[in-house]
Formats: structure tokens, sequence, C-alpha cells
């Protein structure tokens, strides 16, 4: 009877621990796929859309997630297959480091401008 | 004279700012991948439509100069109008023509095939458009040449055109 019991204990851990598992997957995969542009329907991410590709693209994520890749390496691999376009995440590089530097630039600038007025007022 | 300059440097950078835009305006917002491409063929698995064989990559690319993968589908319509051209471009004796069936039904490729003539040197399917990723096409047609490295130099997107079959045909002289 004891025995019994501790392995149904075991059996229920065991499958509570892989239900957890798939839906870490399932999170990841989403996640991913919310990060993916669709290129077929480009204002949509792969999540979002229905196309072929969209969902050919969910299928290879998943498979990938399967052979143990992580988060970082699926990125990689569909970048080097599409480019960098297809991420909604742009790196930092010569081509977008106007779209990163910019905003900070401005932010720098018109503090500095504020905070000279705010200077020059108390003076 | 401060405020002069200041104003110049405003009306300049706004100015800028219009023209940059302005032109953006004009540019296409759809995204085209790169055509001249010098990438790996990535090995795969798949089977044979017809005789329901397991074959690899390995299999399929070799005793040849060059391959022309064309992607294609019963369901595609632009498919149905670029397959003359596959017709056109068998005759090259020099490359192997191979189909990649893209996400269909066998019955309906297979009658497709029947309806308007057999290009293929082989015909593959790719039921979940998995084969199709790794190649990095994004739909239906696409032609990829792959040389006997099994490196793809080229890719066509869309239908084939009359100037993209003397473009093959140059390239797989």
């Amino acid at each position: 009877m004891k025995l019994s019991s501790f392995l149904l204990i075991i059996l229920i851990t065991f499958n509570f621990t892989n239900l957890n598992s798939e839906e870490n997957n399932d999170k990841i995969k989403n996640k991913i796929s919310k990060n993916i542009r669709c290129l077929i329907c480009q204002g949509q991410s792969v999540y979002d859309s229905q196309s072929d590709f969209a969902v050919s693209i969910k299928l290879i994520i998943d498979k990938k997630l399967n052979e143990g890749l992580n988060e970082n390496e699926i990125y990689d691999f569909l970048k080097k297959q599409y480019g960098e376009w297809i991420s909604y995440d742009p790196e930092f590089n010569k081509k977008t480091f106007i779209l990163w530097i910019l905003p900070i630039l401005l932010f720098v600038i018109g503090g500095a401008i504020i905070l000279r007025k705010f200077i020059v007022q108390k003076l | 004279m401060k405020n002069k300059i200041i104003l110049s440097v405003l009306v300049l950078f706004f100015t800028f700012c219009f023209i940059v835009l302005y032109k953006g305006l004009n540019n296409s917002n759809i995204y085209v991948p790169e055509t001249k491409i010098e990438k790996t063929l990535i090995k795969f698995n798949s089977t044979d439509l017809y005789s329901e064989n397991k074959i690899s990559s390995d299999q399929i690319f070799v005793g040849s100069e060059y391959y022309v993968l064309n992607i294609w589908a019963s369901w595609c319509v632009p498919c149905r109008a670029e397959h003359p051209k596959l017709i056109k471009l068998s005759e090259n004796k020099s490359i192997k023509l191979i189909g990649l069936n893209y996400r269909d039904n066998p019955k309906n490729a297979k009658k497709f095939i029947n309806e308007f003539g057999d290009p293929y040197f082989m015909i593959i399917k790719d039921n979940q458009g998995i084969i199709s990723v790794d190649l990095g096409a994004i739909g239906v047609p696409e032609t990829f040449i792959i040389d006997k490295d099994k490196k793809i130099i080229k890719r066509f997107l869309g239908s084939l055109t009359e100037k993209s079959l003397n473009e093959i045909n140059l390239i797989t002289k």
C-alpha cells in the first residue's frame, strides 16, 4: 500500500514536471513568435498572422525548441535565414546606431538646455 | 545675432528632417530579401511526391553542375502562370530542375502536374514548409540556383520571367 502511494506520488510529480516544461516551451514559443515579423503580412507578427509563412515559422520555432536551442539561438537562426529585418528588436550596429543613439542624444541635449535655463533663472 | 543662428540651425534641421521623410514616402515598405546570396544549403530530409520514398538533400543534389530548385504548390495561382517557363527551362540539360511541393495536398499536386506537364527531374514534398524556411524562402513560387558545392548562388522571388530564364541559362551555361 505504501509502495503504491509512493509510486503514485512520483507519477503525479513527474507528470506535473512534464506539463510545466510544455507550458514553458509554449511561453517561449509565443514570446519568440511575437518578436518575429511575418514577411508576408508585414504589419503583423508571426504570432498574429495565419499566413502559410507564419505557420511554417511557428513550426520551425517549435522544432528548434525541441532540438534544445534557446531563445537567442532561434533568433540568430531566423536572422541568418531572413536578415535582421525579421526581428522586431533591432540590434545595435552601424546601420541602426542612429536609431538607438538619437533619442538619448536628444534627451541629453534637451535636458542640458532646460538645466541651463533653470540655472540662469536662479542666478 | 545669437537668435538668428539658432533660427537658422532650427530651419536647417527641420528642412533636413522634411527631405528625409519626404524621400522615405516614395520608398517601398514591402521587405524584399537579398536575391544575390552565397549561402550553403542546410541538409534536409524529404519524401518523393510519387514514390513516397524518403530522400535526403545529399541524395538529391548529386551528379550535376547546377541545380534549380523551384518551390511551387497546386493552390498557388502564380505557379500556374510560371509553369510554361519551367517547361522551357527543363530543356536546359546542364541543370537538374527540382520541384519542392510546398504545403500541398499530394493528390492536387499530381493533378496539377498531369494537367500542365512535368518539367521536374524530381518532385519532393515540403508538407510543413520547414524545408522552405531552411532555404530562406518566404512564399511560393520561389526559385533558387544551387551549384555543385550546394551553395545557393541566386534566388528569384515570385514567378520566373523571360528575363530570369535568360539569367538562369547564362549562369548555368
